[in-house]
């Protein structure tokens, strides 16, 4: 395929535009091939682990030089390779219908074109194959995992999905959070009166969070990561921080895990490599942090067997080279103790929210 | 003191008090055992007369027997060459008289046979047995006969003597005998099926009691060439032999005794030994004495100049015999057969036949079915402690791309003058080292083939598979892209289907 063209932040309705040019090139490819009388073929980057190295100047990690060839000349990938076309002719499908589509959706679509995969795996495999061919993460195309996150706080978008085109609302009309789904995903931002975004993990925070009006408090808008952010939502908060210009702070638990949700939101996963615009390099991990654990004195549990080694993995990390992370990971070695979002509870409801949120929103500015 | 009474007992009375040496352990191992002794007698005699057999036997009903058994009448007919007049009293009514004490391949195990099988009969319903016999000549000959165990003589009740006027040859035997049919009746079909099988040339009919006809009929005419009746191999000669042998011999010096009485020993084989042994050429056989006896079969197991004694007292199925058979009875997808060179153990030469059938209608067991015999006779019992198991057992199957999964038979004949059995049971054979060497190299050999022949199957199926791979997801490649494209007509795909079906065949000729 040609040189990377794709800029990070084009708006997502040129992205979709793309996206289907995209696979009718791709299509067009594999006819003219076969019309020459040869089997199709195509040429993509190498997703083995061999290829994939962090790149410190775009702050995450990306797919070295090497290339793979698939050809259907191959027994071995004659499959796959139908199963490449299938789901780029599928994608192309949603996108010019304007439809949406989930993974689990997809595995299930392919039966109606006897083109069955072996399980959810498999075709989400080949979902990932299509991303590195035509450069373009699956929401481009159309098609969305099952993880729900949400968002809450003064923001008014307008919608550009079918049927709702041009209509507003403002992401504070429903005190559960709105759930990022490809209608928000696509909507344009309108107005805010926010100045910065909370991002966090737990979805009990993140409600008592609306109670006690952190909205308002602290003129933030909150985003419910529900664990591990998925992809929609971190290129969500990536855009309310390019867009709207709003700095974002991550509150996770105080452990291991806790520390690599806030580092794939800041630089972004391996299995990504071949994608950009899913990071936001400018985000900070304001807390639970080791020494918040010490300095606050919060009911812990000790480490286990896993996280121990866990923590090993992630001081040898490229993404860990700064500082804070190297120091906080040296801490949570040294003490053998974690503590969750909730463990401030033991100084009342109210102290996460009065006492500690401002106290590291002032620290990590 | 206590006084000890002596006694001499007939070797009819010992057989009736160690009737288990002869397989008539108990009522269903009787009925089994009386069975194939007389079907066995009846092959033997229409080979003797080179008639393809044609062998009828019937099994009724004739009332309750003891607490475990039943009365049951057993009728076996046969087209051999028939028992002169004179003899039929003693063939079926004397202990260890009979044609088989010959040094040449035989059914028979002990001599025992039909006798045995009439001895149980009497003893255990005390009715004589009625014997119709003739040898192709103008006359029938009917006894009703019975046993004097005590003296081991036969009694007849009644002969008679009828017009054949159709040149009829063959024996007919029925007796009643104490038996529990229905226990031995899994054991008498699967022997009824293993002898059709190693005897394709025979037809064999059965009624059971119930009245239920089984036949197995004849797929050649074909008989194995017939054994030839041998003289004793010096290797395998005993002090008693020997002694036997000085009595009777009308020659008056060691080098024409030896030449005359042992198997394949020439003048000047002959000099040599004797010169070895240090026992003069001139010495007269007739007065050697006890020592000199022994110092002689010393040193005939000790010289090594001796020749392997020959096969043609050996009548082996032959491959093309073993392949009908096993056709036959066991319709495989596939069978390889080998048959391997004579040889010897001990001074008695066998020969090993040995097959591999796989896939059709042998059953998947979970391990291999083992079919044994031994001079064309099935073995059926204590499988476990024969050479043939052990062999099996002990063998790689992985590089035969063969696993105990797979519907696999295995057979093995072992045929020799003196079969090497383990037990008086006559039912499994001895792990003798030369003997069980053949049988590796006879199961190998046929194993080989197999494995030919599932490698080449096994590339035919992956060539297929390969090929409904591309014509399974080519045609979709080319309808997908076209959509994708908005191309309006599909190329044409069906060069390219042609040139991987171009391909597979090459492949297939390297």
């Amino acid at each position: 395929m040609e040189e990377q063209k794709q800029e990070d932040d084009v708006p997502a309705l040129e992205k979709k535009k793309d996206a289907a040019e995209n696979l009718e090139k791709l299509g067009e490819e594999f006819y003219h091939q076969m019309d020459a009388g040869e089997f199709p073929w195509i040429k993509m980057p190498s997703r083995s682990t061999e290829n994939i190295c962090y790149n410190p100047t775009l702050r995450q990690y990306v797919l070295g030089e090497r290339t793979v060839k698939r050809s259907a000349r191959n027994v071995r990938h004659v499959r796959p390779f139908t199963q490449l076309v299938w789901t780029a002719f599928f994608a192309h499908q949603l996108s010019t219908q304007r439809k949406t589509s989930t993974l689990r959706d997809v595995y299930y679509s392919a039966q109606a074109y006897e083109m069955s995969f072996k399980d959810q795996a498999e075709s989400d495999n080949v979902i990932t194959d299509l991303e590195t061919v035509v450069r373009l993460s699956r929401e481009d195309f159309n098609i969305f995992p099952e993880e729900r996150s949400a968002i809450f706080g003064d923001l008014t978008i307008e919608y550009t999905v079918p049927g709702y085109e041009g209509r507003r609302m403002n992401l504070t009309s429903h005190p559960d959070g709105l759930m990022i789904g490809p209608a928000l995903t696509y909507s344009e931002f309108v107005k805010t009166s926010a100045d910065k975004v909370i991002a966090i993990e737990k979805g009990g925070l993140f409600t008592r969070f609306i109670e006690d009006n952190v909205h308002q408090k602290y003129n933030a808008l909150l985003v419910l990561t529900a664990g591990q952010a998925p992809r929609a939502t971190r290129h969500f908060i990536r855009r309310l921080n390019k867009e709207l210009e709003l700095p974002v702070f991550i509150f996770t638990d105080g452990d291991p895990w806790g520390m690599h949700i806030a580092m794939v939101i800041i630089s972004g996963s391996a299995n990504a490599a071949h994608l950009r615009g899913l990071t936001t390099p400018d985000a900070t991990w304001s807390g639970v942090w080791a020494t918040d654990i010490v300095d606050y004195d919060l009911p812990t549990d000790p480490l286990t067997e896993v996280d121990m080694k866990r923590l090993h993995e992630l001081q040898r990390d490229p993404r860990y080279t700064d500082k804070l992370w190297q120091r906080e990971i040296k801490t949570f070695m040294k003490i053998r103790r974690k503590a969750e979002q909730e463990a401030f509870s033991r100084y009342g409801l109210t102290y996460i929210v009065d006492e500690y949120l401002p106290a590291k929103l002032e620290a990590t500015k | 003191m206590v006084s000890q009474a002596f006694e001499e007992i007939s070797p009819a009375d010992f057989f009736y008090r160690n009737r288990d040496i002869a397989g008539f352990t108990n009522p269903s191992r009787a009925i089994f055992a009386a069975m194939r002794e007389l079907v066995e007698n009846s092959l033997d005699a229409a080979e003797l007369g080179g008639f393809p057999p044609d062998i009828y036997v019937r099994l009724t009903y004739g009332g309750e027997g003891g607490p475990e058994s039943k009365v049951y009448k057993l009728r076996v007919q046969d087209n051999g060459s028939g028992i002169t007049s004179r003899h039929i009293p003693s063939a079926f009514g004397q202990v260890l008289f009979g044609s088989k004490y010959k040094l040449k391949q035989a059914r028979g195990t002990f001599g025992l046979g039909g006798t045995m099988a009439v001895l149980y009969g009497q003893i255990t319903t005390h009715k004589p047995a009625y014997v119709v016999s003739s040898t192709g000549s103008t006359k029938v000959y009917t006894y009703r006969i019975m046993i004097d165990i005590q003296r081991n003589r036969p009694i007849i009740l009644e002969r008679r003597v009828l017009i054949n006027k159709d040149r009829w040859h063959g024996t007919i035997v029925e007796f009643s005998l104490e038996g529990d049919y229905f226990r031995a009746m899994p054991k008498i079909l699967e022997y009824l099926k293993q002898t059709a099988l190693v005897n394709p040339y025979a037809n064999i009919t059965f009624v059971d009691p119930k009245g239920r006809l089984y036949r197995f009929t004849r797929v050649t005419t074909k008989m194995p060439v017939p054994p030839k009746e041998t003289l004793p191999h010096p290797y395998g000669v005993d002090v008693e032999t020997v002694n036997r042998l000085t009595q009777f011999t009308q020659h008056r010096n060691m080098l024409d005794f030896l030449k005359a009485h042992f198997h394949r020993v020439s003048e000047r084989v002959a000099h040599s030994f004797l010169e070895f042994a240090g026992i003069a050429k001139t010495k007269n056989p007739k007065k050697l004495d006890p020592n000199e006896v022994v110092t002689l079969v010393r040193m005939m197991k000790r010289y090594e100049g001796f020749r392997s004694p020959s096969a043609s007292c050996l009548s082996p199925l032959g491959q093309d015999l073993l392949l009908a058979g096993i056709l036959k009875e066991l319709k495989p997808e596939f069978v390889s057969v080998c048959q391997r060179k004579p040889s010897t153990y001990a001074g008695h030469p066998f020969i090993i036949e040995a097959a591999i059938a796989y896939g059709g209608e042998i059953p998947k067991r979970g391990d291999f079915l083992l079919y044994r015999f031994a001079n064309r006779i099935p073995l059926l019992y204590d499988e476990a402690s024969d050479v043939s198991y052990n062999v099996v057992k002990s063998m790689n199957w992985r590089r035969y791309r063969v696993s105990q999964d797979m519907p696999i038979a295995i057979l093995v004949h072992v045929c020799s003058t003196k079969i090497p059995y383990k037990t008086v049971g006559k039912e499994f054979i001895a792990d003798r080292p030369e003997v069980k060497k053949e049988v590796l190299n006879g199961i190998r050999e046929a194993s080989r083939k197999l494995q030919r022949f599932l490698s080449k199957r096994a590339h035919v199926e992956r060539e297929k598979r390969r090929l409904s791979v591309f014509s399974q997801y080519l045609p979709k490649i080319a309808r997908f892209s076209t959509e994708l494209a908005g191309k309006e007509k599909e190329p044409d795909i069906r060069q390219l289907l042609e040139s991987v079906n171009k391909l597979g065949r090459t492949e297939t000729r390297r």
